[in-house]
């Protein structure tokens, strides 16, 4: 029984530590694509007019 | 694991964006300043009109109300090397984003990843993020006639989380069930619409938009197999040193 629970506690670690990274991978990811591609400053708006453009972004 | 991500999604995004800033400098690039000429020329007269016909129209770029007009304008890259490095600099922001949400979905599907398969995910990216939302909203040009922004946007991540999911049901699901769900899914935001203009016909040739939203979908589609490729590469790389 203790076995048990101990390999359901690796399983639980290693499942956790597997999927944290990739979540905050994620969200860093989209955090940069919507700067980038949605924030409604005009300066960056300016900046990254172009590529907006080009990757199809709705873009005013 | 930490390590493993960032590595290569900070490499394959800078690469990748790179990669594609010299190919938008040769394809959509003049495609944008060519219809920049039309659109200043004529966003004065063209922004009165729609004004008085229909105040919730919006003309890409144009002012939307006289206060803006008066308003200070913000800065920007001037005309030149300034504008090509600014917007190589947001290419590769946005390679980096990109790669990041990429090699997020390589670590969390479990399966071996190289530069082949990197491939197959890159084109999973292009459909999601660039194809599906390219059939409510096409790749507008400068000066094109288009609905509010805000809706626009979105509908824009409406559709790709919902083709996101139903392309995750149709491929690691089993059952029919689940093929159809996906399917529903993803047709969903295209049933119940786009935002719109209220009317069509901008200060931009037609031929020059049209030319322009294919140029955009095939270099999105150069763009996404380079970083599928170079994602995966690094990915495997990374993953025998670790």
């Amino acid at each position: 029984m203790k076995e048990q629970t101990a390999k359901t506690q690796d399983v639980v670690v290693a499942t956790s530590s597997k999927i944290m990274p990739a979540v905050v991978a994620l969200l860093f990811g989209a955090f940069l694509i919507v700067g980038v591609g949605f924030a409604h400053s005009d300066t960056i708006h300016n900046a990254a007019h172009d590529s907006r453009h080009s990757f199809a972004f709705p873009c005013h | 694991m930490f390590r493993r991500i960032f590595a290569t999604a900070l490499l394959a995004g800078f690469l990748g964006g790179l990669g594609i800033s010299v190919v938008h400098e040769f394809t959509t690039t003049p495609l944008i300043l060519h219809a920049e000429q039309f659109e200043n020329k004529s966003s004065a007269s063209d922004q009165k009109r729609s004004d008085i016909r229909n105040p919730l129209l919006i003309l890409a770029h144009g002012t939307a109300s006289g206060a803006a007009k008066d308003a200070e304008e913000a800065w920007g890259p001037a005309n030149g090397w300034e504008r090509t490095l600014f917007t190589t600099i947001a290419n590769i922001i946005t390679g980096v984003g990109f790669a990041l949400i990429l090699v997020a979905c390589f670590s969390l599907s479990n399966g071996t990843v190289n530069g082949r398969t990197g491939v197959i995910w890159g084109m999973a990216g292009f459909g999601v993020m660039s194809l599906a939302p390219a059939l409510g909203l096409p790749p507008e040009v400068p000066g094109a006639l288009t609905a509010e922004l805000v809706p626009r946007q979105s509908w824009w991540f409406l559709c790709v989380a919902a083709t996101a999911v139903g392309l995750w049901m149709l491929v690691y699901r089993k059952g029919v069930i689940w093929v159809v769900a996906g399917i529903v899914l993803m047709a969903m935001p295209h049933i119940v619409g786009a935002p719109q203009p209220a009317r069509t016909g901008g200060a931009v040739p037609p031929e020059l938009a049209g030319h322009f939203a294919a140029a955009s979908l095939v270099t999105a589609a150069i763009f996404w197999s380079l970083l599928g490729w170079l994602s995966g590469t690094f990915w495997q790389r990374f993953g025998t040193r670790t």
